[in-house]
């Protein structure tokens, strides 16, 4: 190994144009000649619209030209689509309404497009939209979920009459019941999983330019999945064929789930760059992405868990309220159902679980994947509802889970996934001895004496990541592939240029990947780049999201390598005069087995392209080869956390005292990266079990649609995070990995709620547990410490 | 239209714009240094913060009228050529940054940080320093100490008198 290769500690190489100002996000391009867009978006939740008038606002300075939904019609643009279709437990499709663009007769939800407006400038932009007069039937919304099905409800879409997208289940009905049946014990429990706003911290924005003499549009824009975004833009929106539309996803600073989608205002901007012959930027401020950004979670949830008389699960029974807001978002039917139910097993061997799962309509923003995406929603359902459970029979809490836990790999579970490798107690193990369990009791009793209550939550959470097997998911509804591209280019100096359709936006793939490289090929990092993000570059690809880019994006660059080694192989035979059968290739070098003959790597790169040696008929000269890989599962990333807190019952403010995480994420390429993934996870966890809640009062106004509204969470509310590992490889590719990027959002709200429910001594307290919150659930019920 | 002269990064520049541009806006649009960011326009988030007169400012609520005369130093002007200021070598050193949006805002805030709280700060002090500045992807573990090595390799060099 060079020293840059697989495990590591390697300093990120995308750092130095970060830290000096240099980075090149959307907003910081800049074409020629560029006008200025910005969206007028509804006032109200639910309206019909009846009349628009421009004229005044036509007539301001600057303004270049205002379109509406009419326009986008007349050109036979399409509407955003759902790309995953779910159906009814009565085989019924689901009930998917029309999205458009730029709303056309009626507005959904507060913060819809109505029209847009391109100017000069942005600031000649918004006065002109301040003269749009728009003539608005104010309807009754249907806000919540419980507004949206009660009867005689304000329908949302024609399609779905009772606001309701689809009835769906999973599992063995009947084998659940008879689990209850004969259940010793039933655990009840009534969960929310509270509504958030991703909050990347760079707005999404895009610029829309158009080449007239070629007719071909090209888009920069904030995207986790250009290739996606512009398969969707050309096959399904109309925008122009693939050929003739580059999409650039440039520096991206941050997604979490909300860029994957792809959403109306770059729809809008590069359609427009045509129409007014210009090109077109819109960058959101922070209160247009808090109402138009796709929101997170939005789960009302009964789950009931059977046990026998000595604590064993014997079935789970789960039945779920998932809000999908206005419209369907690219993957939103896919978040609640197949992204969430397939995990309720968790780490436990439960022989028998039947989820049901309706998703609603209402007259909020669209709901789709946020870091994590149903798995956390789905270990918050388990992780709760294991430590209520043992808690009710009077059972430690991690000596409750080991009984469960599953130990034999590959396991089935009741609810489609495969678990291939794993070691639970492994990690429960270190998790107890790192956040030193045994002496809790001390600790607990020293936080009383000074009048504070202490509590102790464990949280032992599986996900399913590297998603995912293409043939797989296309049975369950997706329409998409989710195999990963890659293409390797040796340079004839020996330089490495690797092109994946995965895209880094703060994950360090340009580290990362590169250590793949150096780790195969025996070179530095500095002799690797990593090219991603841009479809006239990058063939294929399908993106970043689901902590995919290590297990699907990086297997596809070793099949490439593999391909490139060989090819090499044959190169170096040449050069050699042996047989490529006889050539070794290691550390860099290739040399003929039993003799002192080598020849390094460059030199061999360099033969390719110079095509001295060998003939064209005997080999194809240069050196260059791709890849797609496509999984043979999914990933089963696990672990423990551990959240210790102590909680002022005179003020409800809460102080994580220690945060313990120990996980298994298979082979791990680069540890560092590895920890800050797992650091910003929790922390975005933690966020939304203290902090965090997207509030829509009853009119639909967002009332958190700022940074002095919504909490995000700040350094001081967080703790340092003690990060641990254990280690089973996957087997289910190449290298072994099983992916980072979600599992501390997976793991740490349940851990946050069972250590505060366990400090105040029962189970009244949703997320967010702020301290006006705790405050009054502290009232409610004397706590068990102060009652013993 | 109005008349906004400013020493940036130790040039001085004089640009005619309308009376209701932003610092921010200024910095961008009008000298093209766009390490300057804007995460929230509410003066919460601290990603556009550059230093006015040696002190650090969240240009996003700032007319650049209102500071007319002023010397500015934003994210391009930290480094000398190469040589990275110890605060930025800090933030790479301990993987202070994930997607590089809220760095230069970060980096800004930290060394205004260490020239009014000193090169010897513990982790309490920097996260309630930090209040103005959001990160939604390290969770602030790493920045935190990036800022605490950071401090301490400012006042090595003598970076933090300056």
């Amino acid at each position: 190994m060079s020293g840059t290769g697989i495990g590591a500690r390697v300093l990120r190489k995308e750092d130095f144009r970060f830290i000096t100002g240099k980075g090149q996000f959307t907003d910081d391009v800049n074409r020629y000649g560029q006008a200025h867009a910005v969206f007028l978006r509804s006032p109200h939740a639910h309206a019909e619209i009846l009349g628009i008038k421009l004229d005044a606002a036509r007539a301001m300075p600057g303004v270049i030209d205002i379109f509406t939904g009419d326009d986008l019609a007349a050109d036979k643009i399409g509407g955003l689509i759902c790309g995953w279709m779910i159906h009814s437990k009565d085989g019924t499709p689901m009930k998917a309404g029309a999205h458009p663009a730029l709303a056309q007769g009626k507005v959904r939800y507060v913060g819809d497009h109505v029209a847009v407006i391109i100017a000069e400038t942005q600031a000649q932009a918004r006065d002109a939209m301040e003269r749009i007069v728009v003539d608005y039937k104010v309807l009754k919304p249907g806000v919540s979920m419980a507004d949206a099905v009660k009867s005689g409800a304000p329908v949302l879409h024609e399609v779905a009459p009772d606001n309701t997208v689809y009835n769906w289940a999973l599992g063995d009905e009947a084998a659940t019941q008879a689990a209850f049946a004969k259940a010793a014990h039933v655990t009840k429990l009534d969960l929310v999983n509270n509504r958030l706003v991703p909050n990347p911290m760079e707005p999404r924005a895009a610029v829309g330019d158009w080449d007239s003499g070629q007719d071909a549009f090209t888009l920069y824009t904030t995207s986790q999945n250009p290739h996606v975004a512009r398969l969707v833009l050309s096959a399904f929106i109309g925008i122009a064929p693939e050929h003739k539309l580059r999409v650039i996803a440039p520096d991206v600073g941050g997604g979490f789930g909300s860029k994957i989608f792809i959403y109306a205002e770059e729809t809008v901007c590069v359609w427009a760059a045509k129409k007014i012959g210009r090109p077109v930027k819109w960058v959101a401020d922070r209160t247009e992405a808090f109402l138009s950004d796709a929101h997170g979670r939005d789960h009302v949830t009964h789950a009931e868990m059977a046990l026998d008389a000595s604590g064993k699960i014997l079935g789970l029974r789960v039945k779920t309220q998932a809000n999908l807001g206005a419209y369907l978002s690219t993957f939103s039917s896919s978040v609640p159902t197949y992204l969430y139910a397939p995990l309720l097993s968790g780490q436990y061997d439960i022989p028998a679980i039947y989820v049901e799962v309706d998703g609603l309509y209402t007259n909020t923003a669209p709901v789709d994947a946020y870091r994590g995406a149903g798995r956390p929603e789905a270990t918050f359902v388990i992780e709760r509802m294991v430590e209520v459970a043992a808690r009710e029979v009077k059972q430690d809490p991690a000596e409750f889970r080991r009984r469960n836990f599953v130990r034999q790999f590959p396991h089935q579970t009741p609810v489609i996934m495969c678990y291939d490798a794993g070691d639970y107690d492994a990690a429960l193990t270190k998790a107890l001895e790192m956040s030193d369990y045994k002496n809790i009791g001390a600790r607990k009793a020293e936080s009383a004496k000074k009048g504070l209550l202490r509590g102790i939550g464990f949280s032992a959470y599986i996900e399913a990541c590297g998603i995912a097997p293409s043939a797989a998911v296309g049975s369950l509804g997706a329409g998409v592939g989710l195999w990963e591209s890659a293409e390797v280019r040796v340079n004839p100096v020996g330089t490495v240029e690797i092109l994946t359709g995965s895209h880094s936006h703060g994950q360090g793939h340009e580290t990362t990947f590169a250590q793949l490289v150096s780790e195969r090929l025996g070179i530095s990092i500095d002799n690797v780049s990593i090219v991603h993000g841009d479809t006239d570059k990058v063939q294929m690809g399908m993106g970043t999201y689901g902590s995919r880019s290590g297990a699907v994006g990086m297997s596809a660059i070793s099949k490439a390598l593999d391909k490139i080694e060989a090819k090499a192989k044959k190169v170096a035979g040449f050069v050699l005069e042996a047989s490529p059968d006889d050539i070794e290739f290691k550390d860099g070098k290739f040399s003929v087995r039993g003799t002192d003959k080598e020849i390094d790597f460059a030199s061999v790169a360099l033969q390719a392209y110079i095509a001295h040696k060998f003939n064209g008929q005997e080999l194809e000269p240069g050196l260059k080869e791709s890849a797609f890989w496509d999984p043979t599962n999914f990933t089963f990333p696990a672990g423990v956390h551990i959240c210790e807190l102590e909680i002022d019952p005179a003020t409800g403010v809460t102080r994580i005292d220690r945060w313990t995480a120990v996980d298994d994420f298979g082979n791990v390429i680069n540890p560092m990266i590895v920890e800050g993934q797992v650091h910003g996870g929790i922390a975005q966890g933690v966020g939304q079990a203290l902090l965090e809640g997207a509030v829509y009062d009853s009119s639909g106004q967002l009332v958190t649609a700022s940074y002095m509204d919504y909490s995000m969470p700040r350094a001081g509310d967080l703790p340092s995070y003690d990060v641990g590992m254990t280690q089973t490889a996957c087997p289910s590719n190449p290298l072994g990995i099983k992916g980072c990027g979600e599992a501390g959002a997976i793991a740490a709200p349940p851990a946050v709620m069972n250590a505060i429910t366990d400090a105040i001594g029962h189970e009244g307290i949703a997320m967010p547990a702020t301290p006006l919150a705790l405050w009054r659930a502290i009232q409610k019920t004397a706590p068990r410490a102060a009652a013993e | 239209m109005a008349s906004v002269t400013l020493n940036v990064n130790g040039k001085s520049v004089t640009r005619g714009v309308d009376a209701r541009t932003l610092l921010v806006e200024f910095l961008r649009e009008h000298m093209r240094l766009t390490g300057t960011h804007v995460g929230c326009d509410t003066t919460q988030c601290g990603c556009c913060t550059v230093h006015v007169n040696g002190e650090a400012m969240k240009s996003c609520t700032l007319l650049a009228v209102a500071v007319d005369g002023a010397t500015i130093t934003t994210i391009e002007g930290l480094a000398k050529g190469q040589d990275l200021h110890p605060m930025q070598a800090a933030f790479r050193e301990h993987h202070g940054l994930q997607c590089g949006f809220c760095t230069p805002g970060m980096i800004m805030s930290a060394v205004d940080m260490v020239r009014r709280k000193g090169t010897d700060l513990d982790d309490k002090t920097i996260r309630e320093e930090l209040e103005g500045n959001i990160c939604r992807c390290t969770g602030y573990h790493n920045i935190v100490k990036a800022i605490h090595y950071g401090a301490e390799a400012m006042g090595k060099t003598g970076t933090a008198a300056e």
